[in-house]
């Protein structure tokens, strides 16, 4: 490396901006989650400080806890968002595939109408999907939403896969066809490990939005038993607006399980960025 | 489909001319079912359940509902939505907002993040991941947690903004931003910006990773490090993604409805100041107060969306896409 990349003084100013960024992200999930583990009082008078012994009080939870079932809200969350990546990945990387690689009549056609669905929100389509639900018989069921984030998430897991995709070498893959693998296998054995680390960062941009979707659990499935965590807590929250006690303890329970599946999650997320680009 | 799927366009025999061509692919070129097998799963999730639903609502854009049967208006909606002030200025106010917050998150969040991103690609960078992790949480946030977290620490009641402008000294400044008709829109902006600034980061993040060593070496062999090495390298082989962020936040920014919703309500107070077209639309279409629900004029509001959010994606696709260049590694 060359001297001007490891300087100290560019190394500390670097470490200066992002930390100073990391404060900043961090700063309001943090004052939010203390908060929630204070007394009444002690929220309003030290809203910075760390619980102590004397204002450590979990009111807040124990309210939260006994009116609303967070746990099947947050399986139901849980099903949703991982049944409609895996289908998202799955289906998207196979016509990004099939778009960047092969040349037949209407490709280009079929490339803009899948891409059509990035610049339009679903939710413009919101009468005519609930009608289709009911038509269905899939109004509050997990599989009508399910349904609704596959459609959702295929066009930019299509456009950015079939980006990634057409920087795959053409001569690996027609090493492979000289060797006699099928087009299936020369998809799931030689392009899908090379485009992880894309998979990786299209996962993560499809899980954020269904994850934290409000509006169709709300139309679709508003019921007890399928009611998505987002819904759950917005409902709770909105009950209880003034007890500032149960509020701050309702999010810092939507914050956490989201935070603790990210933290899993990151790794894997990191793992496949640099594994793809150290070639 | 068999003509869609046999023809091979690199195929050898393509220059004996048309005839021999149309005959051979017609007798020796398999149909390509693969093609389909990989193109059908997503193509039909897609079309039944996002194409044909929005092609419904285009059309209910076209009808009024009189004693619950729908008439044919042709455009009567369209001009209604123009023609009439009530409506009119609802829907310029709510446009104008609109562009003011995108114009906020392509000034701001990605600036913030491409710099964010070249650092953290910066070579032997200590605790990166830790940067990296940190920084991308707001954005894993939901909207409902998102907007009442930052309404609760901006709100006067809880002293935790004035706390912090107490601490740097500049307790004077604050003011109830959310609640200022001035500054109510940009404040979200700014709090969206906080959210997503994860998004440019990471897909930037990942371009800049991608960019071979040799690339770089050569570069440094040539005497080009540090800031010049960024300008004159680095970016221009990430621009392809920075064209795709812009594009995204246009199109995320022109839907976005969950955060003003949350923060601020289906009136988007104070006064419409931070009425973007996604609460105008949701007002319109399933009422409020004592405004009576109108599916008819909702779809009129969502067909306009939609026309604006074409011309933005043609915009990038025809002009700025087809000028980027791309390079392969």
């Amino acid at each position: 490396m060359s001297k001007a990349t490891s300087s100290p003084v560019r190394t500390i100013a670097a470490h200066a901006v992002l930390l100073a960024y990391t404060v900043i992200a961090l700063f309001p999930v943090l004052v939010i989650v203390i908060n929630a583990f204070k007394s009444r009082n002690a929220i309003f008078r030290t809203p910075l400080m760390p619980p102590t012994p004397e204002t450590f009080d979990l009111v807040g939870f124990r309210t939260v806890l006994a009116q609303g079932d967070f746990f099947l809200y947050f399986q139901n969350s849980l099903i949703v968002t991982v049944v409609s990546l895996f289908l998202v990945l799955l289906f998207g990387a196979m016509a990004a595939f099939a778009l960047s690689e092969y040349r037949f009549k209407g490709n280009t056609l079929m490339g803009l109408y899948l891409a059509l669905g990035i610049m339009i929100p679903i939710r413009l389509g919101t009468v005519a999907i609930l009608q289709l639900m009911v038509a269905s018989g899939l109004v509050n069921t997990l599989t009508a939403l399910i349904l609704v984030y596959t459609a959702q998430g295929l066009p930019l897991a299509v456009f950015i896969l079939s980006e990634f995709m057409k920087q795959v070498s053409d001569d690996l893959k027609n090493a492979g066809r000289i060797d006699g693998l099928s087009e299936y296998t020369i998809f799931f054995r030689l392009v899908l490990p090379l485009v992880r680390p894309a998979m990786a960062t299209v996962a993560v941009f499809t899980m954020i939005p269904i994850w934290n979707d409000l509006w169709f659990p709300l139309i679709l499935a508003p019921s007890e038993e399928t009611k998505t965590v987002t819904l759950g807590a917005q409902i709770f929250i909105g009950q209880y607006v003034t007890n500032w006690n149960a509020v701050l303890a309702a999010l810092s329970l939507a914050i956490v399980p989201v935070l603790v599946l990210y933290l899993i999650f990151s790794r894997q997320l990191i793992r496949g960025i640099t594994a793809g680009a150290v070639k | 489909m068999k003509s869609i799927f046999s023809e091979n366009l690199s195929d050898p025999q393509r220059t004996a001319g048309p005839e021999a061509m149309a005959e051979t692919t017609a007798q020796r070129r398999p149909v390509r079912w693969h093609i389909a097998v990989f193109l059908a799963p997503a193509v039909l999730i897609y079309t039944a359940v996002m194409i044909l639903p929005l092609f419904g609502t285009l059309q209910l854009s076209l009808f009024r509902t009189v004693d619950n049967v729908p008439v044919f208006a042709g455009f009567d909606n369209f001009r209604m939505l123009f023609g009439d002030p009530r409506w009119s200025a609802n829907f310029w106010n709510a446009l104008g907002n609109n562009t003011w917050f995108f114009i906020i998150h392509m000034l701001v969040q990605n600036p913030i993040g491409v710099v964010l991103a070249a650092l953290l690609s910066s070579p032997k960078l200590r605790f990166s991941a830790f940067y990296r992790t940190a920084i991308f949480i707001p954005t894993i946030l939901s909207f409902v947690i998102v907007g009442f977290a930052w309404k609760l620490i901006l709100s006067p009641l809880w002293g935790v903004a004035p706390n912090v402008l107490d601490l740097v000294g500049l307790k004077s400044l604050f003011v109830p931003w959310l609640g200022k008709e001035e500054y109510a829109l940009t404040t979200l902006g700014l709090i969206s910006v906080w959210q997503f600034v994860g998004i440019p980061m990471m897909l930037i993040y990942a371009a800049l990773l991608s960019i071979p060593d040799e690339v770089i070496e050569a570069a440094e062999c040539d005497g080009i490090t540090g800031m010049a090495q960024f300008w004159k390298i680095k970016l221009p082989l990430i621009l392809p993604s920075i064209g795709i962020i812009s594009i995204l936040t246009f199109v995320g920014n022109f839907n976005a409805f969950d955060l003003i919703y949350s923060a601020q309500g289906a009136l988007a107070g104070p006064n419409y100041a931070t009425d973007i077209l996604g609460t105008f639309l949701y007002r319109t279409f399933f009422g409020f107060q004592l405004q009576v629900g109108d599916r008819n004029m909702g779809a009129t509001i969502a067909s306009m969306m939609f026309f604006i959010i074409l011309a933005g994606v043609c915009v990038y696709l025809f002009t700025i896409q087809t000028r980027l260049r791309r390079y392969q590694y």
